[in-house]
C-alpha cells in the first residue's frame, strides 16, 4: 500500500461525524457519488411531492382558500421546477453513476473530479433555489419562466430560479460530458458498441442530448438574468426586444429535456424486463436504432409547445409532422418490450411490476401526446388540464416508474441489501392506483375546460367531482412514497444481504462482481464475449466472467475537497448576483461579493491545475484479500 | 497511467493522447467545444433576430469601423497560427520553442482584448450603452462573451506556461497544452463568425 492509501485508511478508521462528513464531501468514487445523487434527488423529490400535495389540497374543493394568488403560483412553479431539475435529473444521474461504469467493465468514470463537481453544483444549485422561500419569496412565473413575466413583472424570486438553475445546469452538463467520454473510451475489451447493455446506450444518447440541449438553456437564463439584473433589453419590447425568442430558446432545451429524462427510463425498463423474463432483450438492434432516432428527432419538435404563439400554418404543420414521427421509434420500443416478455419466465418482483406497469401507462401518455401534436386540436387543449394529464403520464408513468423499477432492481448492487419485496409491492400498488386516480380524471377536466395554473374554480363549472377524485388519488401516491421510505429504513437496519448476482438471473456485467462492489469495481478487467456477457458465461458453466488481464496493481484517484469548494465559490457568486437586485443601497457590495465568488472559483481552478493528483495503488495482495472477503 | 512512465516519452509521437487520461481529456474537450458551439449558436441567433432593433440608439452602420475590426481579426488569426506552432513544437519536445509560441499567443490575445476594450469604450462614448436597445444588449452580450472566452484563454495558457518551466512536457502536461490550443482555435473560429455576421453584415446593412 502506498503512503497515500495508508493515510486514507487510517483516516477512515478515525470514527466521528466530521470524518464521516469529510469522506462524503471529498469522494470521487462514482458509486458514492451515485448515493449522493440518490439522496440529494430523493430529498428534492420529497419537497416537490409535498408541494404537489399542497396543490391537490387547494384544488380538492371549489373556491378553496388554502393557497391563493401568488402563494399558489409560487408552489406550482416550485413543484414543476423542483421535480424536473432537482428530482428527476439527479435521480437519472444516480442510476447512471451507479450502473454505467459497472455495465461497461470500467474501474471508474473518465473524469472522477468533474463527476464530483457536477454533483455539488447540482445540489447547491437546488439549495439556492429552495432558500428563496425564506429570502423574499419563491419564483412564481411557472417552471418555464417565460419572459417578460419573469424578467419584468415578478419580484426577486426569479433571481433564485435563474441563478440556482444555472448552477445545477452547469453540473448536469459536466456530468453528461463525463458519461459520454466514459462510455466511448473506457469500455472493457470486447465490449463493442453493439454489445453495450441498453441502459448504457440510453445513458450515452441522453448525455449527448444534454450536451446539445443545456447550452441553449444556459444562454436563455443568462439573457433573462441580464434583463432582470443589468436591465438589458432582450425581452423588453419597449426597446426593441422580443419575448418569443425566449420561448424558442427555452423549448429548444425543453423538448429534448423530456427525452433526456425518459431515455434512461427506457434503458432501465429494457434491463428489468429482459432480466425478469429470463430472456435476451427482443430486437436489441432496433432498440438501439430507436433510441438514437428518438434522440435525433427530439431536437426537431420544440415548436409543438408553441402552436398557439402563431408562427403560421407552415411552421406548425412541419413541427406537427416531426412530432408524430417520434411515435414510430417509441412504438418500436413498446413492442420490443412486449415481445421480450412473450414466452419468457416472468418474475413479478417489485422492479418488474413497475416495468410492466410502465408499459400501458406510458402508452397512454404517448397517445395523448400524438393528440396534442395536431395543431388545430392543440388550440383547444393548450394550457388546459389535458396537458397536465398528458405530461404527468409521460413523466410519472414513464420516468418515475422507470426510476423506481431501477431503484428496486439496482438497490442491492448499490447497498448490498435487497429491499423488502412485500413493502415494495405495497408501494407499487398504492403508487400505481393512486397515480391513475390522480391523473386520469385530469384528461376530462381539461377537455371540459379547466385551465392549468389557476388556483381555484367555481362550484357550478362541473369540475368538482373529478378534482376531488384527483386529490384522493394523490393520497395513494403519498402512501406509496412513505412506504418506500419505511422500506429503505427497515432494509438498511436489517435487510437480507445480497449476493453479487443479487437476483440470481443477472445478465450484464454489474452482477458479476460483489454487492456492493469494491472501490476498484473489477479486480481484473473482464473480457466481453457478447450481449449479456455474464449470462453467456453462466450458461457455459462459468461462475465468473473471463478476465482480459492478469491480476495486478490498480491505480485509483485520491479523494479531494476541491469540487465541493468550487461549488461553494460559485454559490457565493450566485447569492451575490441575487442580492444585488434586492436593494439599490447594497448593490455595489453584492456585486463585489459576486466577483469574489468568481475569483475564488478561478483560484481553485488554478490550484487544481497546479496540483497533479498522483493517485494511489491497490496492490495485488490487497486485492486478493478484498476479493476473498467479498465472497 | 503507470504503464506509460516506463517508456521514454520522446518515442511517442502523440504525447497528448498517449495515456487513457490524455485520451479522455482530448475527447471530453471536443465534446465541451460541441456544447460551446451550441452556446454561441444561441447567442448568434438572438443577435440576428435583434440586430436591427436599435430603438432610439445608434445602429451598427453608424458605429462599426472596418479597419479596426480587420486589425482585430488579423491579430486573432495570427494568434491561432502561433498556437499551432506551439503544439508542433510540443510534439517534438522542443519546450523552449513551445513556450515562445504560446507566450506569443498570449501577447496577441492581450492585444486583441485591448483593441476590443478601446472599441467598446468608443461605442459607449457614441451613445451605445448596454441598456440602450435590444441591438446593443445582444451585441455586447455576444461579443462580450467571446471577449470573456479570450480572457479566460489568456489566463489559462499563461498559467500552463508558468508551470511548464517546472513540469516540462510529460504525458500529464501534454494533453493540457494540447486542449488549451484547441480552445484557442475554437475562440478564433467563433471570432470569424462574429466578424462576418456582426461586423460585415452590420456595415453592409444586409
Amino acid at each position: 500500500m502506498t503512503a497515500n492509501a495508508h493515510a486514507l485508511a487510517a483516516y477512515n478508521q478515525r470514527k466521528g461525524f466530521l470524518s464521516w462528513l469529510w469522506t462524503w464531501l471529498s469522494t470521487v468514487d462514482h458509486k458514492r457519488i451515485a448515493i449522493l445523487y440518490l439522496f440529494g434527488g430523493g430529498l428534492f423529490f420529497v419537497i416537490g411531492g409535498i408541494e404537489a400535495l399542497l396543490i391537490r389540497i387547494q384544488l380538492a374543493v371549489p373556491q378553496n382558500d388554502f393557497l391563493v394568488g401568488s402563494t399558489y403560483n409560487e408552489v406550482v412553479t416550485m413543484h414543476g421546477t423542483t421535480m424536473i431539475f432537482l428530482a428527476a435529473m439527479p435521480l437519472v444521474f444516480a442510476m447512471m453513476n451507479a450502473v454505467v461504469p459497472l455495465q461497461i467493465g470500467a474501474r471508474d468514470v473518465a473524469f472522477p473530479f468533474v463527476n464530483a463537481l457536477g454533483f455539488w453544483l447540482f445540489f447547491l444549485g437546488g439549495i439556492v433555489l429552495n432558500t428563496s422561500w425564506f429570502l423574499g419569496g419563491a419564483p412564481a412565473g411557472g417552471w418555464t419562466a417565460y419572459a417578460p413575466l419573469t424578467t419584468e413583472f415578478l419580484g426577486t424570486g426569479s433571481d433564485f430560479y435563474l441563478l440556482g438553475l444555472q448552477l445545477s445546469g452547469a453540473g448536469t452538463l459536466m456530468g453528461a460530458i463525463n458519461f459520454m467520454v466514459t462510455i466511448i473510451n473506457m469500455r472493457a475489451p470486447g465490449m463493442t458498441f453493439m454489445r453495450m447493455p441498453l441502459f448504457t446506450w440510453t445513458s450515452l444518447i441522453t448525455s449527448t442530448l444534454i450536451l446539445f440541449a443545456f447550452p441553449p438553456l444556459t444562454v436563455g437564463f443568462f439573457l433573462e438574468f441580464f434583463d432582470h439584473i443589468f436591465h438589458a433589453n432582450f425581452f423588453n419590447t419597449a426597446k426593441g426586444g422580443n419575448a418569443i425568442i425566449f420561448e424558442h430558446i427555452f423549448w429548444i432545451f425543453g423538448h429534448p429535456e423530456v427525452y433526456i429524462l425518459v431515455l434512461p427510463a427506457f434503458g432501465i425498463i429494457s434491463e428489468v424486463v429482459a432480466t425478469f423474463s429470463k430472456k435476451r432483450l427482443f430486437g436489441y438492434t432496433s432498440m438501439v436504432f430507436a433510441t438514437v432516432l428518438i434522440g435525433f428527432l427530439s431536437f426537431m419538435v420544440w415548436v409543438h409547445h408553441m402552436f398557439t404563439v402563431g408562427l403560421g400554418p407552415m411552421a406548425n404543420s412541419l413541427f406537427a409532422l416531426a412530432t408524430m414521427t417520434i411515435a414510430v421509434p417509441t412504438g418500436m420500443k413498446i413492442f420490443n418490450w412486449l415481445f421480450t416478455m412473450w414466452g419468457g419466465q416472468i418474475h413479478f418482483t417489485t422492479a418488474n411490476l413497475f416495468a410492466v406497469g410502465f408499459v400501458p401507462t406510458f402508452v397512454m401518455g404517448g397517445v395523448t401526446g400524438v393528440m396534442l401534436a395536431v395543431p388545430s386540436a392543440d388550440s383547444q387543449y393548450h394550457d388546459s388540464y389535458f396537458v397536465i394529464a398528458h405530461f404527468h403520464y409521460v413523466i410519472i408513468g414513464g420516468v418515475v416508474f422507470g426510476l423506481l423499477a431501477g431503484l428496486f432492481y439496482w438497490w442491492p448492487k448499490m447497498f448490498g441489501k435487497i429491499l423488502n419485496e412485500t413493502l415494495g409491492k405495497i408501494t407499487f400498488w398504492t403508487f400505481f392506483i393512486g397515480f391513475h386516480l390522480t391523473f386520469f380524471p385530469q384528461h376530462f377536466l381539461g377537455l371540459i375546460g379547466m385551465p392549468r395554473r389557476y388556483f381555484t374554480y367555481f362550484p357550478d363549472e362541473g369540475f368538482n367531482t373529478w378534482n376531488l377524485i384527483s386529490s384522493i388519488g394523490a393520497i395513494g401516491m403519498a402512501i406509496g412514497a412513505i412506504v418506500l421510505v419505511i422500506n429503505i429504513v427497515i432494509t438498511t437496519a436489517k435487510g437480507q444481504k445480497a449476493a453479487g448476482d443479487a437476483w440470481g438471473i443477472g445478465r450484464t456485467l454489474e452482477w458479476s462482481i460483489p454487492s456492493p462492489p469494491p472501490e476498484y469495481n473489477f479486480a481484473q478487467t473482464p473480457l466481453v464475449k457478447g450481449i449479456d456477457t455474464f449470462w453467456k458465461e453462466k450458461m457455459e458453466g462459468n461462475k465468473k466472467v473471463t478476465p482480459a488481464e492478469p491480476l495486478g496493481d490498480i491505480h485509483m484517484p485520491n479523494p479531494t475537497i476541491l469540487p465541493f469548494l468550487m461549488s461553494i465559490a460559485l454559490t457565493i457568486a450566485a447569492y451575490g448576483f441575487i442580492f444585488a437586485n434586492q436593494t439599490s443601497a447594497s448593490r455595489p457590495l453584492c456585486l463585489v461579493i459576486a466577483a469574489f465568488g468568481i475569483g475564488l472559483m478561478l483560484l481553485l481552478m488554478l490550484i487544481h491545475s497546479i496540483k497533479d493528483d498522483p493517485g494511489f495503488h491497490y496492490h495485488k495482495e490487497e486485492i486478493i484479500e478484498i476479493e476473498k472477503g467479498a465472497e | 497511467m503507470s504503464g506509460a512512465n516506463h517508456v521514454d516519452i520522446r518515442t511517442l509521437s502523440h504525447p497528448e493522447t498517449a495515456t487513457l487520461e490524455g485520451k479522455n481529456k482530448f475527447l471530453g474537450f471536443w465534446f465541451f467545444l460541441g456544447g460551446e458551439t451550441v452556446l454561441f449558436g444561441t447567442l448568434f441567433a438572438t443577435f440576428i433576430a435583434l440586430r436591427n432593433r436599435v430603438a432610439t440608439g445608434p445602429s451598427s452602420q453608424e458605429l462599426f469601423s472596418l479597419p479596426l475590426t480587420f486589425l482585430s481579426t488579423i491579430i486573432l488569426l495570427v494568434s491561432s497560427l502561433t498556437s499551432v506552432f506551439a503544439v508542433l513544437a510540443m510534439k517534438e519536445y522542443k519546450i523552449r520553442q513551445m513556450q515562445l509560441w504560446f507566450w506569443l499567443t498570449v501577447v496577441l490575445g492581450l492585444a486583441f482584448l485591448g483593441l476590443e476594450i478601446t472599441e467598446f469604450k468608443e461605442y459607449v462614448h457614441e451613445g451605445l450603452g448596454y441598456t440602450t436597445s435590444a441591438f446593443s444588449s445582444s451585441f455586447y452580450t455576444l461579443v462580450g462573451t467571446h471577449g470573456c472566452h479570450v480572457l479566460f484563454g489568456v489566463l489559462w495558457i499563461s498559467a500552463l506556461m508558468i508551470q511548464s518551466y517546472k513540469k516540462g512536457i510529460t504525458t500529464v502536461t501534454a494533453p493540457k497544452y494540447y486542449v488549451s490550443a484547441l480552445y484557442w482555435h475554437f475562440i478564433d473560429v467563433v471570432w470569424v463568425f462574429i466578424f462576418t455576421i456582426v461586423y460585415l453584415l452590420g456595415i453592409l446593412g444586409g
